[in-house]
Formats: C-alpha cells, structure tokens, sequence
C-alpha cells in the first residue's frame, strides 16, 4: 500500500498506441493492496492489454463483486465506466448491463471467494448463459481481507500460514466453466506476463463468455512453503499447454517465445489468436479432452496453464434471445413504446 | 552483463547527475533539501566545504549541474540548483563560528600567486593545517577576476568581501598590489611549494584594419571591465559594438548600457547558437534591449583621421564538411558598415607568462603553456603547482575551485613525504532512509512545478546604476517551491537479489518504466530489452545476479525519480532507498584506503 499519487512524469521514450496513448493513460488510481500482491501484477497486465488493443476506455465497463480482487478495478482504466456491486454478484449486473448495451466491453473482475463460495451461482448462470464478457478470477486461495482462512479453490492437503491443513477438496473453477459451456477458457499466473497479457487480450476480443482463472499470491497470507499458491510452488509446477500472441492486423502482441507449432485461431471479429503449441498433444478445440487433461494433471499435483479451450464459432446471449442490435438507451420512443395495435398483435398472438 | 558493483565509489556518485557534472563535487541534493528544510546555514556550509565560494557561485557559476541535472531528462528544464546555492547565502545566519581556524604554525611556508579562486581554495584548504600561506595579488583587493572582472550588478562587492574575508581570516598574507615579475625571485626566498593561479589576463586582440589609428575608442574587453570595476571608467559613447559572443561579451554589452550606451549590439562570427556565451546570459542582456547580430566577421574599423566612425562586417555562412566540421564562408551579401562611437573586443582571453623564466624547471609545451599533471596540478617543477585558468586556459570559478582543491592536496602530500601522484579514495557513506513502512527520512512525494523564475529588479531602475544588482534572488517561498523540484537522486535504490521474490510489484509500480526482469545478455542486447528503451546509453543499467528463476533485475538509471515507490511496493525490502553521500578528499583529511563494502 502507498499513500502517495504515482508520480506523473513517464519515460520519455514510451510508445503510443493507434489512439495515441501510452500505457500509463490506461492506469487508474494507486493501488491500496498490500506490497507485493499478485492483483496487482494482473492490474498491470489489463493496462498493458487494453494499451496494446488500443482500447478506447470509455468503451469498457469494468464490474467487480466485494474483496481484495474486487478492489482492483478502482486500480486500472480511470477514465473507464466501473460499477462495485454486492459480493458474490458481479455476474448478475454484468449480465443485467450487458443486455442493456450490448456495444461495451464487458470486464468482469472477481477473485476465489467472490465466485468460488459467496458468488458460485452467479458464476455458473453467467458462464451457463454464454454473456459476451471477459471473466477474470484473481484466485490466491485464501480469504485475505479476513486474514488468511482456506477459500474454496485452496487445494486439499495444502497448508496455511499457520500450519493447519486444508481437509475440504478445492473448486476448480477452469473445470467447471469448461463443463457450464464456456466458449474461451484459460488459465495464467499473475507472476508470468508474457503468457498473461495475451490471454487477456484475447478474452477481450473473443465473442461470448471468456473465463480466465489467474493464479495470483497473497503475500500476507499465502506465499509460504506448504502453500500451492505460492510464486515458487506455482513456478515449480507451472505447466504451460501453450503460447499464444494476439494478431491485430498489426504488431503482434507479443514475439519473445521460442519458434514451436503455430495454430491461427480467427475468431468472430476477425482478430487472429497466434497459438504456439508447447505440450504437442493438447488440442485447444477439444472440450472434452481438455477437462480429461486438466484432471490428469491436476492429480499429479501439476498447474496447467495457457488457453485451454478456445470455440472459435462461439455465440452469445445475445444471440440465442435475438435482441436488437441497438443499445436500449438510444432507442426513440417509438421503438420502445410501439403504440396499441402492436401490443394487440402480441397479445393476439398468445391467444 | 555483470553484477553490477554498487561498492565502487563512482557508481552511485554518477547517479547523482548533478555531483558528479560538478568539478567541486558539491553535494547538490544534501543542500537542496537542507534549503527545504529552512536549514540555510546548514546548506552554506555543505558549499562553502565544497565550492568555497557559494555567495559569489550562487550568482556566476557557469553551472555545469544544470544541463545534467536528470529532471532536465523528464521534463522541459532542470533544477535552478545555482539560484538555490544563492538562497543558501542569502538567508543564511552568522557563520563565522563555524569555520575553521588558522591551524597551529606548523613552519611551512606556501607562496600563492594570483588572488582569484583557485589560490584562495588552496589558501583554505591550506591555512587551517597550519602552513603559512602568502597570496600576492596585483590588485589591492583579493577575488581576482571574480572581483575584476564580474560586473557589479551581476556581483555585488559585499558579497565578494564577506567570501574573501571568510579565507583571508584563517591567517592568509593577504599582499595586495604586489605583482610577481620574476618566478625565479620569489623560488630564491625558500618557499615550500609555490602555486600559481593567477589565471588568464590578457585579452585577445582583433588585428584588423584601422585597430592602431582608432585605438583610443577601442577597449579590449576584459581591461575595459576591470578598469570600469575599479572606478577609472565610468562613461561610453551612446553607440556601442561589442565584437565575440562569450560571456565576456555579454558583461561587456550590459555594462556599456549602464555607462552611457544608448545603442548597443552585439556582433557575432558564429551562429546565436553557437555562442559561447550561456543560454540565460544572452537571455539577460536581450532583456536589456541589446540585439545580438550573427554571422558577420568584422573585417575593417573605419575611422576619420583617428576618430572611430564604424565597423565594417562580411557576411557569412556556415558550412559543414563530411565531418561535420563547421566553416564560415562568405555569404555573398554585400559588407556592412555599421556605425559607433566606441567597440568592445571580447574575443577571447590568452594566457600570459612573462614573468616565468624559462630556465627555472619549469617546461612549457608548443602553445606556451606550463605542463600541468591534471590529476595532482603539478608542473615539472616539483614544487611549483598550477591552477584556474593559469593551467589549462579559461575555464571559470568552479573550475578553478576544483584545481585548488587538488593542488592543495598535492602541496599537503608533498610537504608531509607522501607520495604525490597517489590520490587517497573520497570518503562515501551509505544509509538507508526507512522510517516506517512507508515512511522516508526524505520527502519522496515529486513535485510537478515547472522551474520558477528568479525575480529581477525593474529594467528601468536596473539600468540606472551599475552597482545595482539585477537579480533579487528567490525569496523563501519561491526557493522552497525550487528545491522540491530536486528529485533526489542521492537516495539511491539498492537492491538485495537475494531478498527478491520476482513478484513484479516493483515493476508494475515504477512510474518511468526503469526495471525490467529478464534474462540476462550483453549491454547492448539487455537494453533493447528494457520495457522502456532509453535515449541515454552513457547512463547505467544496474544489474543483479541471477535470480531464483535465472532471470536478472535490470534497472536503467537514466530517469529515476528516486520516488521510492519500488522499495515502497516491495514486500520482502529487496529494494530500499539509501542515501549516498560522498565526501571528496581534501587537504588534511584523514585517508581512507579502503572502499566501503557492498550494502
């Protein structure tokens, strides 16, 4: 925590983006986490994503639930629309605003107790319901603001900082937005960006409910040995299905991985994923293979990460209701209230 | 690349720009945030340890901290660190009881030649160990060209007095308008050391036609200034050229205002940008409404039987070779006469050194100038040291400073049997600035103030008097207002790698985008790597060893708030900020031989 503004100034030699903004317009007010806090490292990989996909930020809706993940969308994207709603109920509003206008980039921020335990309902229905959006879980696996007890994903037989074991098994989120129909599902690390920002970058692009759980560390309460959320732990067992850089049809996002197999992914908006294929026999497009993958690793006590399942012809709640283009706030009155005759031809209708 | 080695004396010195550019080494960040503090007597001491003479700097100082001054780098202009060395001397207390006394007789006896900075710095530095030490100036006053030289409403003779009389008091023979004829006379009266800083006195002259017949209304600058500054000149026609474009010249045009001169410009051979002259003191006489000419050569002084009526000018160009090498070649235009009633020619200063015979061990090189070891001031002559503008030629005051310093510690070695050529390791401490958790013992918050201008006294009022000085200096508001621009760069950021969990806080917090954590390479590969390349290869990367992933932390000095924010963001104290402050080695002081070990 800081109490002190981040100074203005920047380098000099920073780069714009296609709107003429460096990463540091992107930014929002000083974070008030603890020193060291893996949220903040992911607040930083939104900013770098939103600059790189010259995002305009009036363009986004950033919606949060109650807890230390829940705070960060007060730490990125200053000039952006944000709402702080109830805890455990970022899906609901999300969804209720996202049907109002469709035209906005839907950001959905949360962390493990948010959607794991108070919000898993509301987690599910989202996911389940296909809403356009970009889910991220900030998930460190303990209840930090409460001082460090075991939440919902904290894996069975892991230690907390006490000591105590944890006896309950863990939700895995990844899982079951892969069985609840997720269209785009990935998994990352809050300590590793190159393989975070892109992921992030292309949730946002992709068309329907994109899920990303990003393993993210509570110093305070949750970086010790006995801990399966640690940086080490995570680094040591960190097994990373694939790469991918996000293609604009301009730069790509990012280059620095080693040549491997490249997979294109294009999907509805014409964005291309580049996906480097690390572990040779994961298919990104196989739903059911991937669950059976991530089990299979899951019991030998190994972290997969990288886009998991990507459905490049995906849909949204939009489309299975069939509602009108047009954000309801600027339709005209005659739209909206389309006078006696066509209420008696619906009503006819049902008769 | 290597781990970098913060133990080294210079790493960090270098950090702090505005040090390291100063040839004094004065500890620019220590006093500024002294002046911050209100702490006025405290900062005067800071300087006058290190620059001798802050009242008189604080006014004239070429300032060579400012163009390296790192806030220069991150925004438009630097710190006004020489305006604030002023404020330092202007609301200071009396501090008479905090300098040093003349140090018990210790028998030895040092002849300083010349009254000007650098011989009253060896004086200083020398008086308090206890040697005796003659200064023979020409002059009835000491501060040499300082007072000479410098107009008095740049540099009022108060303020000069006060600095003098602070070195003269430590027992110096002070032996006013007594000019040296003969080096070798003054060798035979058994000196221990002699040094010689009686800088660069004449000025050069412009041989052109009609120099001789009109002579009487052609001054060389320098002489003109000095003579104005001892009262045997006090008027000039109304229409005045001053011919060169240092800062001789801009002296030269604003007195001549003052006397009498009505219309008076400034001609030029080179670009305006080429000037010699500093930026703010062409700025300064322009205020005055004299007009700076460029690109014009004189090339004849017409006169009428003997009476200047002008000066004729060929206009130029300027080319450049495949070198870059710049030539002045005529224009084409047709020349111009213009019209004076008097011209000042400040085209340069030489040195002059008749009254050295050549027979007495000291040698000189083809240009006529002594050989002098830069590092200990040392002539060929191993007991005669050089200094100021006698040694290299036409530097300025904090240049000669420098030189005192390092000849007086050469005499110091000298007469003590040491060895002259080894210079002892500058002193540096190190310590941490943590209070709290997110507390300093500096002010780490960074002020977004633009640079505040230095008040001047009305045009109209200025101009009517000589003595009165235009500049009023930054009253307290203004300087505290100017020393919170001071990023700090002395509190350093240190970084423990074996403390480093890699958690990227201090990445995603660095405002300037200075660290990065990566893999490690040559110097040239790491700094394409940088999240944010710099323009500035001649400043650092700070390198670690390799970390628990194998990755190193590089941090680009180049533009570093020195906002803490990293060591305020790290959750295991792998960075924290420590202040660096490095006492050069001076005359007297006890020598350490042994770098500091590594924080």
């Amino acid at each position: 925590m800081t109490y002190l503004a981040k100074p203005k100034f920047h380098h000099p030699g920073l780069t714009k983006n296609r709107l003429g903004y460096t990463h540091r317009d992107y930014e929002g007010k000083i974070s008030t986490l603890c020193a060291g806090c893996g949220h903040d490292s992911i607040t930083a990989s939104i900013i770098e994503a939103c600059y790189e996909l010259s995002i305009e930020p009036h363009r986004v809706a950033k919606i949060s639930g109650i807890g230390c993940s829940s705070k960060t969308p007060d730490y990125f994207l200053g000039n952006s629309h944000g709402f702080n709603s109830v805890h455990g109920r970022m899906p609901s509003v999300l969804t209720g605003a996202n049907l109002a206008n469709r035209d906005l980039i839907y950001l959905g921020v949360s962390g493990d107790g948010d959607s794991a335990s108070i919000g898993f309902g509301q987690f599910a229905h989202s996911i389940r319901r296909g809403v356009n959006m970009t889910y991220i879980v900030e998930n460190n696996g303990v209840y930090g603001l409460t001082k460090g007890q075991f939440s919902a994903t904290a894996d069975r037989g892991s230690k907390s900082k006490k000591g105590v074991t944890n006896t309950d098994n863990a939700v895995d989120l990844v899982a079951i937005a892969l069985q609840l129909g997720a269209s785009f599902v990935a998994r990352s690390f809050s300590g590793d960006k190159t393989q975070l920002v892109p992921l992030i970058a292309a949730a946002i692009e992709h068309k329907g409910a994109a899920f990303i759980d990003v393993i993210s560390p509570c110093i305070a309460f949750n970086n010790h040995a006995g801990s399966t959320k640690s940086f080490d732990y995570v680094r040591e067992h960190n097994d990373a299905v694939n790469r991918l850089d996000v293609l604009t049809g301009r730069e790509p996002i990012s280059v620095d991985y080693a040549p491997g197999t490249v997979q294109v992914v294009e999907q509805h908006d014409g964005s291309k994923i580049a996906l480097r294929k690390i572990d040779a026999d994961y298919d990104a497009h196989d739903r059911v293979g991937a669950l059976a993958f991530l089990q299979k690793h899951a019991a030998k006590g190994q972290i997969v990460t990288g886009l998991l399942y990507v459905d490049p012809d995906s849909e949204d709640l939009h489309s299975h209701l069939n509602t009108i283009e047009q954000p309801l706030n600027r339709l005209e009155a005659d739209v909206l209230c389309p006078g006696s005759a066509a209420l008696d031809k619906i009503n006819a209708s049902f008769r | 690349m290597k781990p970098t080695d913060i133990s080294a004396p210079d790493y960090f010195h270098k950090v702090v720009d505005c040090q390291w550019a100063c040839p004094a080494h004065t500890p620019v960040p220590e006093y500024i945030r002294l002046i911050a503090e209100g702490r006025y007597s405290d900062a005067y001491m800071i300087n006058w340890k290190s620059n001798v003479f802050p009242g008189i700097l604080g006014r004239t100082c070429d300032r060579p901290c400012e163009p390296a001054c790192r806030r220069g780098r991150v925004e438009e202009t630097p710190v006004a660190i020489c305006r604030l060395k002023r404020v330092a001397a202007d609301f200071k207390d009396d501090i008479k009881s905090r300098l040093p006394r003349a140090g018990a007789n210790n028998g030895k006896r040092i002849a300083i030649i010349g009254g000007g900075p650098a011989s009253l710095t060896v004086a200083r530095d020398l008086a308090p160990l206890g040697y005796h030490c003659a200064v023979f100036d020409q002059d009835p006053k000491a501060g040499g060209m300082m007072r000479s030289q410098i107009p008095k409403f740049r540099l009022p003779d108060s303020v000069i007095d006060e600095e003098t009389d602070y070195i003269l008091n430590l027992g110096i023979e002070f032996k006013g308008g007594h000019r040296i004829d003969s080096l070798k006379k003054l060798m035979s009266e058994n000196f221990d050391a002699i040094f010689v800083g009686s800088g660069a006195p004449r000025g050069r002259e412009l041989d052109i036609p009609g120099r001789e017949e009109a002579a009487s209304h052609i001054h060389i600058g320098i002489d003109w200034l000095s003579s104005v500054s001892f009262g045997h000149t006090d008027k000039i026609g109304k229409r005045v050229i001053v011919l060169g474009g240092g800062n001789t010249a801009m002296d030269c045009c604003r007195t001549a205002r003052r006397l009498g001169g009505e219309d008076v410009k400034v001609i030029v051979r080179s670009g305006f940008e080429e000037m010699k002259a500093s930026p703010w003191e062409k700025e300064d006489a322009m205020h005055e409404d004299i007009p700076i000419l460029n690109f014009m050569v004189p090339t004849a002084f017409v006169h009428n039987n003997g009476k200047l009526t002008g000066v004729t000018f060929q206009k130029v160009k300027a080319e450049y070779d495949a070198n870059g090498k710049r030539s002045l070649v005529p224009s084409g235009e047709a020349d111009e006469t213009i019209n004076c009633d008097d011209v000042l020619v400040a085209v340069g200063q030489e040195n002059a050194f008749p009254w050295i015979e050549r027979d007495c061990g000291i040698e000189f090189d083809k240009w006529n100038m002594p050989k002098v070891d830069p590092k200990t001031m040392g002539s060929t002559h191993p007991k005669v040291f050089f200094g100021g503008d006698a040694a290299f030629g036409p530097k300025n005051i904090i240049w000669a400073v420098a030189h005192g310093h390092d000849a007086a510690l050469s005499i110091h070695r000298l007469i003590s049997g040491e060895d002259v050529q080894e210079r002892p390791l500058p002193q540096v401490h190190v310590s941490s600035q943590k209070m709290g958790i997110h507390e300093w013992s500096y002010d780490n918050d960074i002020s977004d103030d633009k640079r505040f201008k230095v008040p001047h006294r009305d045009k109209v009022i200025a101009l009517k008097d000589i003595r009165t000085e235009v500049e009023l200096g930054y009253d307290v508001k203004l300087a505290l207002g100017e020393a919170q621009r001071c990023l700090n760069c002395d509190v350093q950021t240190v970084f423990s790698t074996s403390l480093c969990i890699e958690c990227d806080a201090c990445v995603d917090i660095c405002p300037m985008d200075c660290i990065t954590f990566t893999e490690n390479g040559d110097e040239a590969d790491l700094r394409k790597r940088l999240k944010a390349p710099s323009q500035h290869a001649d400043q650092d990367l700070y390198v670690s060893s390799d970390l628990k992933t194998g990755r190193v932390m590089v941090k680009d000095e180049d533009v570093c708030l020195h906002c803490g924010l990293c060591a305020e963001r790290c959750p295991t104290g792998a960075w924290d900020m420590q202040k660096y402050l490095i006492d050069m080695t001076q005359a007297g002081k006890s020598c350490p031989t042994k770098a500091r070990s590594a924080a």
